[in-house]
């Protein structure tokens, strides 16, 4: 990954992507949704897939389809060897030294979750402190509450500003010695604040806490490595990075990971087992109980070899330039605030309410032009209390959209304006 | 669009009976966490029928102009009317197809109705 982004990098690419090629390699992109052609801004909740990933799933299913690690037939051991090939892809486009530091699980909230219930059980206890912010999806919220209830630990929040920046001035004091964990989003999926992940992580460090990062609005969309961000653990999901659902993973530094107990049971997690008890399988697969999704595994595979062949930081720039242009355009609508702070500190999403009209209805009159975006609280409760909404609706973007699908987005917003103003 | 039609437009634009009632006999508060909608229903309840209502709160066209017709629609109605209610009395008077995802709003006032005329206590 770090050759083919430095490549990209090296290479001046005046003309950024050549989307209209990247576009033939959708399918989906060719669909009309109520007669008009679809304009797909929903890509921070699922992004669509490449022909390359669907190929490579039918293909699986056509040509491969068998149970991993188990079989000593071809189509066993062909799958073992695909399935184990996507595991190290991912691992080097994450910049992680291992493919045995890369868990699968379905999405980013289990990667979570697994944190939580393996490490956080053998290591929390009463008077301890996880640190998150307030800007965190509820998947790296609830996981903690529900911990908390049963170990007694507290859950402290860095405050987010009005600017939708977290509020580093309090980080000294909310870390204290006590703090065992600071567990936070690399961008919120809401106001699309990029943290300053190094900055963080090293505040952390020194206060003797580890970091588990949710980098799942991050890795599908910049070069992300994790040796250089010096993180502990990072959760991420296939299906937001082109890849299929039902697909995800936990990286874990790996002598944090090999002293964590198991967290569910199962076939393929284990050594041996006997009726008087059981030695768990080394990793990664220590923590992978049970039939996994192969099929998705190797789909996420193609669609990491799909991403590290546009390249990285060119996608990042793309997006960067088309989200700055899409903040420049909503400010012509009007009653039309945006949350978050400016362009050059933000991904590429813009959150945004209108006077005129919920949420709802903005998504509900866009769809009908064929527009996909999000309206709701993107799970993200906590921060639209902070900000005293009960929802907003979200464009966002990934390296197949358009300054053509902005334009749209925009009249279309004129529109709900038009039909909503009182 | 068929789902904002000139009468649901009208009604979110001038919802009736929007605000409090001096002496309400029966007031009750429900939301809906995942949209951000909210409606506080009071009821003047006179001999057993609904004597006048008033409503607040905070939603989306759909939420709020059922709100609107169904106020207008019960005034004068029993309790034990409307204690029969169910979702097709409310998508009559709204008139439009509503699909799965949008049901959940058009029926935030019916569901506040219901809790207030069986008595069930607040919410919070």
């Amino acid at each position: 990954m770090l050759q083919e982004t430095m490549t990209r990098f090296a290479t001046p690419q005046p003309d950024g992507l050549d989307v209209e090629a990247i576009r033939a390699d959708f399918p989906i992109l060719q669909r009309r949704v109520h007669g008009l052609p679809l304009v797909y801004l929903d890509n921070a909740a699922s992004s669509q897939k490449p022909r390359s990933v669907i190929e490579t799933l039918t293909r699986y299913y056509e040509n491969t389809n068998a149970n991993v690690h188990r079989g000593v037939h071809t189509l066993s051991e062909e799958a073992t060897a695909q399935y184990e090939a996507a595991r190290a892809k991912v691992a080097s486009f994450i910049g992680s030294c291992c493919p045995k530091e890369i868990i699968w699980t379905r999405n980013a909230s289990e990667a979570m979750n697994l944190v939580a219930q393996s490490w956080g059980r053998a290591n929390l206890k009463r008077g301890d402190r996880v640190l998150l912010t307030e800007m965190e999806h509820h998947s790296n919220i609830v996981p903690w509450q529900i911990l908390s209830a049963e170990l007694g630990f507290e859950i402290a929040y860095v405050r987010v500003a009005d600017d939708g920046t977290l509020i580093l001035d309090d980080l000294p004091k909310l870390l204290t010695p006590r703090t065992k964990l600071f567990a936070f989003t690399y961008m919120s999926n809401v106001v699309g604040t990029i943290n300053p992940v190094k900055e963080l992580t090293r505040a952390a460090h020194q206060a003797g806490a580890l970091v588990l990062l949710d980098a799942c609005q991050a890795v599908p969309h910049m070069p992300v490595d994790v040796q250089d961000l010096d993180v502990d653990f990072m959760a991420f999901s296939g299906h937001k990075m082109l890849g299929p659902t039902g697909i995800g993973a936990l990286w874990g530094r790996r002598e944090l990971l090999n002293a964590m107990p198991p967290w569910m049971g199962g076939g393929d997690m284990i050594r041996e087992v006997h009726l008087s008890g059981f030695k768990p399988s080394e990793l990664p697969w220590k923590f992978e109980a049970g039939t996994p999704a192969i099929a998705q595994a190797i789909g996420l595979g193609a669609a990491v070899d799909y991403l590290q062949r546009i390249g990285m930081a060119a996608i990042h720039r793309a997006e960067r330039e088309l989200t700055a242009y899409a903040m420049q355009r909503l400010r012509e609508v009007k009653g039309l605030r945006i949350l978050g702070p400016e362009a050059e500190k933000r991904g590429g999403l813009v959150a945004f309410t209108l006077e005129a009209a919920h949420p709802h209805d903005i998504a509900a009159v866009l769809d009908n032009l064929g527009i996909a975006i999000r309206a709701g609280h993107h799970c993200a409760q906590p921060l639209h209390e902070r900000y005293g909404i009960p929802a907003s609706a979200r464009a966002s973007f990934y390296l197949y959209n358009t300054k053509e699908e902005v334009d749209l987005l925009v009249k279309g917003l004129h529109k709900v304006v038009e039909m909503f103003a009182f | 669009m068929d789902l904002y039609a000139e009468e649901i437009l009208d009604h979110y634009k001038h919802p009736r009976h929007f605000g409090h009632l001096d002496n309400p006999t029966l007031t009750y508060h429900d939301r809906n966490p995942l949209c951000g909608d909210e409606i506080t229903l009071e009821l003047q309840i006179a001999d057993g029928k609904v004597a006048d209502v008033a409503f607040t709160g905070h939603g989306c066209a759909i939420s709020r102009a059922a709100a609107s017709m169904m106020s207008e629609e019960i005034i004068g109605k029993s309790l034990d009317e409307l204690k029969t209610w169910d979702k097709e009395n409310i998508l009559d008077l709204l008139g439009i197809e509503v699909g799965p995802v949008r049901l959940k709003c058009a029926l935030l006032p019916l569901k506040a109705l219901k809790a207030a005329v069986w008595g069930l206590g607040e919410e919070e």
